[in-house]
């Protein structure tokens, strides 16, 4: 075997998480590889719905998705790429007149966190987005929120990094993982071996099956969320709308990018395989979908689907993902597990975990992802 | 054993004989077609209420269109045929449906996928003028309703088609500017020996090339186009003879195609395993002589499988539903599967033949200006392409769609993936098949949201 490659950092999975931590790495000086075994950004930050939404969110976790989009907005002069985030707004809106307590009640409890929404009802929020179905009763609009292009995102933070002096690692995959001394040693079929006394585990599903190597087994499963995509039509519906209900299946999503095109997403999950590392969407679900978009919006039934994806997601059972230090090796960190939520937070969670390994504290509270909720006693 | 379902998809020359072997073991098939009526594009039937005959519709060809329609009528009840539907996914043993906007689903124990082919097509600087069609859209516009393209056609391109239809046009009245053909003769006379697999194909071509000449219809081979002119449509189109001269010839209308390309989306979307064929250049799906696939219970005829034409679609269309009337516990005698794997051998050779004589000119895609357009649905150009293999690393087609947008549009890179391929292999300097293929996705063509699901 050759001598690895030594570093301060290896960060174990180029998804948008990984990536960007590679990245925040970088800009505080750290000498970090990150393996990636695929393509950067390529799983589940490549196909998600490109949500940059703050409002609906667990609220511990609010700090942490304000501070991620404050990076959204300076992520051109950051990158040096374009991602295509644009702050269009976000409105939650709701059909039954019980469920607008709901709405009102999250608004109060998120200003805590330095988050204003405004709630619409009836006429104004009608007026307001005139693309909604009259029984749309009451809107949750969140300004400063938006989209951006999922495809283009974690790729350009591992870009960003590799610019910014990273060791950038496609097409190795993590065979062997282990703690030898001070220093973990990495082994990667055909891209060699590296050394650090810091690794962080951010590999989505396939996190669970890492942190375990290391006595820390989590109840992970893998989900494929159903998207659709539509061919374009004239630019309308500036926000990104998503359904705010108490029947899971009606929670349908969409946006509309500037090219024309409607994304869409929600109600149903699929299968998704990590062993061979394909998801689908199932036509039915699809299918299901569809009357729950025209009921939202009765004008896209005018509309054609071009495309449906789904990618490798991970969920846990609590639906707030693992992020922080591990509990039982120093100098192991985890980012894995974000339940379908984790692209907003990408640029964050990056920001956070590079601020936590190089300082060994982050001014973001965090504690209640610790993996430590999950061990065994 | 009768309630099996087979389910075959296209009723062109492969699927129409499959329905009918399929029927004669005493099984009722389900035949889904998305056009209005049978036949497939080849025999394609022309609409209700015209009444030209069958040799001018078909020409030398009306004898097997006429017995492909007959054997089609006869079946009568004994398939349930679902016209004007088209199959737009496939999901765990069952085809989701879709007539008009009324989902549906149907179960099956053997799928027979008789998908046929379309186009293919090199882009060029113009080709998304209005004014130009494809080769074969060219061919149905007169076929199915008796019209040209334009008053003043320029037929563009390369493969059996092209000569065929400049004489289908010039006979039907249409006035035939120009054939501009790229491949040379030197490589029809280095096919010859391939092609004389089957000799009155070789006729026919010939015999077609010959009336044109006859008719003072200019044919020039060995060319390479240049741009098609035009600003609200086609004007003109510029060439480069072989000797390097560049001429231009004033039309209304171009006809463009190089050949044909196999529809695979379904075998895809069915998870069949897929190989690199050189002669195509395109990835196919893996089958074995008689159509098996590697999903066990799937089954490829025709066009679909591989570009062997209609003579031998029929031919496969028996082989397959042989193999899949088999694999059901259904006895099916030796010889007959013997006689149709030796009918199709010949087959094969001719179609290498066929591709040494009419080139796919991938090398064109080397040559096309970086502002080019190569995915006409999200004007995606040749520029675009090199970018995102050059500067943001993307080594394969997948990469590059996700990239790019390419062959991210209505046509899911049916129309533009491979030469969009042909461009990003020439970028990153490497083989067509190591830049991969698209992998399919749900729906095969465009699903209107207003589609619900049937009661």
């Amino acid at each position: 075997m050759s001598t690895p490659v030594a570093a301060d950092v290896i960060v174990v999975g180029g998804g948008i998480m990984g990536a960007a931590t590679a990245f925040f790495l970088r800009q505080r000086g750290v000498k970090v590889v990150l393996l990636e075994r695929g393509l950067v950004g390529q799983q589940a930050s490549g196909t998600n719905f490109g949500n940059v939404r703050r409002q609906g969110r667990f609220l511990p976790q609010v700090p942490l998705a304000n501070r991620s989009r404050g990076i959204w907005g300076r992520l051109n002069e950051l990158l040096g790429e374009d991602a295509e985030f644009i702050a269009t707004g976000h409105v939650r809106v709701c059909f039954r007149d019980e469920e607008v307590g709901g709405l009102e009640a999250h608004a109060a409890a998120v200003r805590e966190y330095g988050l204003d929404l405004e709630i619409l009802s009836g006429n104004a929020l009608r007026d307001r987005f005139p693309f909604l179905a009259p029984g749309a009763v009451a809107g949750s609009f969140s300004p400063l929120d938006g989209h951006a292009n999922p495809r283009l995102a974690a790729p350009a933070f591992g870009r960003a990094a590799l610019r910014a002096g990273a060791t950038v690692v496609e097409n190795a995959d993590v065979v062997g993982i282990e703690k030898t001394g001070d220093d973990f040693l990495v082994e990667t079929v055909g891209a060699g071996s590296y050394r650090a006394p810091v690794v962080q585990i951010s590999a989505g599903v396939w996190g669970g099956v890492l942190s375990a190597r290391f006595g820390e087994p989590v109840p992970i499963v893998a989900r494929g969320p159903q998207m659709g995509v539509t061919e374009p039509m004239p630019y309308r519906i500036t926000p990104v709308v998503g359904v705010y209900s108490s029947v899971p299946e009606e929670g349908i999503y969409f946006r509309q990018v500037k090219r024309g095109n409607i994304v869409w997403g929600g109600g149903w999950r699929g299968p998704a395989l990590p062993d061979i590392q394909r998801a689908y969407v199932d036509p039915m679900n699809t299918l299901r979908q569809l009357p729950m978009l025209r009921r939202v919006a009765p004008a896209l039934g005018a509309l054609r689907t071009i495309r449906t994806w789904s990618g490798i997601e991970g969920y846990l059972p609590d639906d707030i993902p693992i992020m922080g230090p591990s509990g039982k090796v120093p100098g192991l960190f985890y980012a894995f597990g974000f339940c379908g939520h984790g692209f907003q937070l990408g640029p964050g969670v990056g920001d956070v975990m590079a601020e936590l390994i190089a300082t060994g504290t982050t001014s973001t509270p965090i504690a209640p992802f610790s993996i430590t909720r999950f061990a065994t006693p | 054993m009768a309630d099996r379902t087979v389910l075959i998809v296209g009723a062109g020359p492969a699927g129409t004989r499959a329905a009918e072997r399929v029927a004669a073991a005493g099984l009722r098939p389900v035949v889904v077609d998305e056009a209005a009526a049978n036949g497939g594009q080849i025999y394609r039937r022309q609409p209700a209420g015209f009444r030209r005959p069958a040799q001018t519709l078909y020409g030398f060809e009306s004898g097997k269109a006429v017995a492909v329609h007959g054997a089609f009528a006869a079946l009568g009840d004994r398939i349930d045929y679902r016209p004007l539907t088209l199959v737009w996914h496939l999901w765990e043993s069952e085809a989701h449906l879709l007539t008009g906007t009324t989902a549906s689903r149907q179960q099956y124990d053997a799928l027979i996928l008789a998908t046929g082919a379309t186009d293919r097509i090199m882009p060029l600087p113009g080709w998304t003028l209005p004014g130009v069609f494809s080769l074969g859209a060219a061919q149905i516009a007169l076929k199915a309703q008796g019209c040209a393209i334009g008053s003043r056609v320029v037929l563009l391109g390369t493969g059996p088609l092209l000569p065929l239809v400049a004489y289908q046009y010039a006979r039907a009245g249409a006035t035939v500017a120009a054939v501009l053909d790229t491949s040379t003769l030197g490589a029809a006379i280095r096919a010859l020996p391939a092609l004389a697999a089957r000799p009155g194909m070789l006729a026919k071509g010939l015999y077609y090339t010959a009336w044109l000449l006859k008719a003072g219809i200019p044919f020039h081979r060995g060319i390479t186009p240049t741009a098609i002119e035009g600003t609200d449509g086609v004007a003109a189109i510029r060439y480069r003879t072989a000797d390097g001269i560049e001429r231009q010839v004033a039309c209304d209308a171009i006809g463009l195609g190089y050949g044909l390309r196999s529809e695979t989306q379904l075998a895809d979307l069915a998870r069949c395993d897929f190989a690199f064929d050189a002669v195509a250049r395109q990835w196919l799906p893996a089958t074995d002589a008689d159509g098996r696939t590697s999903t066990p219970g799937v089954y490829l005829a025709g066009d679909g499988a591989r570009i062997l034409g209609a003579d031998a679609a029929e031919i496969a269309g028996k082989l397959a539903a042989c193999a899949a009337l088999q694999d059901l516990g259904i006895a099916v005698p030796d010889a007959e599967m013997a006689a149709y794997r030796a009918a199709l051998a010949p087959m094969d050779r001719f179609r290498v033949g066929l591709d040494t004589a009419y080139p796919w000119p991938a090398h064109f895609a080397a040559g096309l200006p970086d502002t080019a357009v190569v995915c006409r649905c999200e004007c995606i150009t040749a520029g675009d392409i090199r970018d995102v293999a050059r500067e943001k690393g993307a080594p394969e087609v997948n990469r590059a769609k996700a990239f790019s947008r390419l062959g991210m549009g209505r046509c899911q890179g049916r129309m533009c993936g491979a030469a969009g391929a042909e461009v990003l292999a020439d970028a990153l300097g490497v083989r067509l098949e190591e830049v991969g293929r698209l992998r399919g996705q749900g729906p095969v063509k465009p699903l209107p949201l207003a589609t619900g699901i049937a009661p």
